[in-house]
């Protein structure tokens, strides 16, 4: 191998650190991709779809968090905004 | 911007882009070590460990290169209600602590052949921790607030208060450095920077900057489809309380 | 404008007849001050050289035990609700009530301070300037810790989160608060300027964080 000189366990133990750091934040990151990407094929085998899934061109762009569960509301069309819907008080 | 506000065409421009730019990062990666370890020559005064400086310095840009991202995202959604600006912000804050911890450690063993020590409060080193507190300040507060809109808006809130914080805890970190005299006249990056070690430097920061990306990316993609998870789980719940009421 | 002045004295007698929070701030402020010396040992010359420090240090980690409660009782009996539709503008309630905890929580500490510097051994010259610092930087604390104190409204373990947040903003009035008091800074000059860089942070604060902290509070109250 290469000479690293009198600190190479500091050199090598930076690089391993840096390694097992990017590699840990590679495998989270990936595995949460991939398990909300299962969940949602689970569900959505189970016949439980967004309201939108079903038109797949018109899509409302509206922020997914807000969306409130689609049984209240069987199929209703919503309107197109970019804002989001909740919002009580006038800031 | 307005055109990726809409959360499926953002989806379809994630699973387009993984692909090519995982290419990109390895590439880069792989060049940049090969030139780190093979091509860069030691440095005059501090011999090999110079190396280090390839990967301390770009991950001490992406830190504040995050910090920055999550910034503008945090305006975003304070004044253009941008739907995915929470979204970017959210996933960009573990990341970006991550090269923020990167920078640390590996300033740690930077220093200690170095300057002899494991930590020395110096100013750049002091900063960069107080910045991984943010960091952690804001992660934790995401992790505090159950409701997304709500978290989304408070983290904003508090990233727009550090950002402005930052400028002023920077100067006050080299003041205090000032005052109490640094033990070694090293300073991280050596006298200047040979164009020799330029190079590694640049394909390095280049290849973490990708990677940050990249992982940016495939992170609002799996938080995008959390939350519509979790809004299918609460239909599911409330067919299933219909059904039997 | 005499409808906040009512609201800071509302906020300033609560806090003093509950008898609660200001008390234990105070208390614990002498408790670090005390098992310090009990863990460093007792030589006079080293708790000279470090109580500037330590003294900041304690009133810091004291004024972030009282902050939680600045919004907390208003907005758990919904009196926070009122206030945010009420005739007064919400920055200008978060800053009375920022205020409040100054006057209420951050003066007394100020006032114990010295007190306590006797325990430290710091020298008699540095009173002084250990008393306009820390008034000179102590709103600066309060008004901080209300941002922190908002963000976290009504949440679990909100002390610890509001710590977390706040401590890191805290860094640049620790750093010219302990500068304007240690006796390293030679020269009545150099005393000086990290006491103006500290006004200037207080005054900051005093004109900022009211608005940032009433962002946070419309965003708590949805």
């Amino acid at each position: 191998m290469l000479d690293l000189g009198p600190h190479a366990s500091f050199i090598l133990a930076a690089y391993g650190v840096t390694a097992v750091a990017i590699a840990g934040l590679v495998l989270v990151t990936v595995g949460d991709d991939l398990k909300q990407r299962n969940l949602l094929a689970a569900l959505e085998r189970q016949g439980i779809r967004r309201r939108s899934a079903a038109k797949s061109t018109a899509e409302t762009p509206t922020t997914p968090g807000t969306e409130r569960p689609s049984a209240k509301k069987p199929a209703s069309k919503r309107k197109t905004t970019p804002r989001p819907r909740k919002r009580k008080t006038p800031s | 911007m307005i055109s990726l506000a809409n959360p499926t065409r953002f989806l379809s421009l994630v699973g387009a882009v993984v692909p090519w730019l995982t290419a990109v990062v390895v590439i880069l990666l792989g060049t940049g070590l090969y030139l780190s370890f093979f091509v860069a020559p030691p440095d005059y005064q501090q011999g090999e460990t110079v190396r280090i400086m390839f990967i301390h310095v770009p991950a001490a840009w992406l830190a504040l290169f995050g910090y920055t991202l999550i910034a503008i995202a945090a305006l975003g959604t304070l004044i253009w209600r941008h739907p995915l600006a929470d979204v970017a912000a959210k996933t960009a804050a573990p990341i970006g602590a991550t090269f923020t911890f990167i920078a640390l450690v590996t300033g740690s063993l930077w220093g200690k052949p170095m300057w002899g020590t494991y930590w020395v409060w110096d100013a750049r080193l002091t900063s960069v921790l107080v910045l991984f507190l943010l960091y952690l300040g804001l992660i934790a507060l995401w992790q505090a607030i159950e409701e997304p809109g709500r978290a989304g808006r408070a983290a904003a809130i508090l990233a727009l208060v550090g950002g402005v914080n930052v400028p002023i805890i920077k100067f006050s970190v080299d003041w205090w450095n000032t005052l109490h005299q640094p033990a070694s006249v090293f300073r991280p990056d050596g006298p200047t920077i040979d164009p020799s070690l330029l190079t590694p430097l640049f394909v390095m920061a280049a290849a973490f900057t990708a990677l940050f990306v990249l992982l940016h990316l495939i992170a609002m993609r799996a938080e995008i489809l959390r939350r519509r998870v979790r809004a299918l789980q609460q239909t599911q719940v409330a067919r299933a309380a219909m059904a039997e009421a | 404008m005499s409808a906040a002045l009512a609201l800071l004295v509302r906020d300033v007698k609560l806090a003093w007849r509950e008898g609660g929070a200001v008390g234990v701030a105070l208390g614990f402020y002498l408790i670090v001050i005390v098992i310090i010396p009990l863990g460093l040992g007792p030589n006079l010359n080293l708790l000279a050289r470090i109580a500037p420090g330590i003294l900041w240090v304690g009133l810091l980690l004291a004024a972030l035990l009282s902050a939680g409660r600045i919004f907390e009782s208003d907005y758990e009996d919904g009196t926070l609700d009122v206030m945010a539709t009420g005739p007064l503008p919400l920055p200008i309630v978060a800053g009375a009530k920022c205020l409040a905890h100054w006057v209420a929580t951050g003066i007394p500490l100020v006032l114990l301070a010295p007190v306590l510097g006797l325990l430290l051994n710091l020298p008699l010259g540095a009173f002084p300037s250990l008393a306009l610092a820390m008034l000179a930087g102590t709103p600066a604390v309060s008004f901080i810790a209300g941002i922190g104190a908002s963000l976290t409204l009504g949440l679990r373990r909100s002390g610890l989160l509001l710590a977390l947040l706040v401590v890191p903003l805290y860094v640049p009035i620790l750093i010219f608060g302990v500068s304007s008091v240690t006796p390293y800074v030679s020269g009545p000059n150099s005393l000086w300027q990290p006491l103006l860089i500290l006004c200037a942070l207080s005054l900051a604060s005093i004109v900022l964080a009211p608005f940032a902290a009433a962002a946070a509070l419309r965003n708590a109250l949805r």
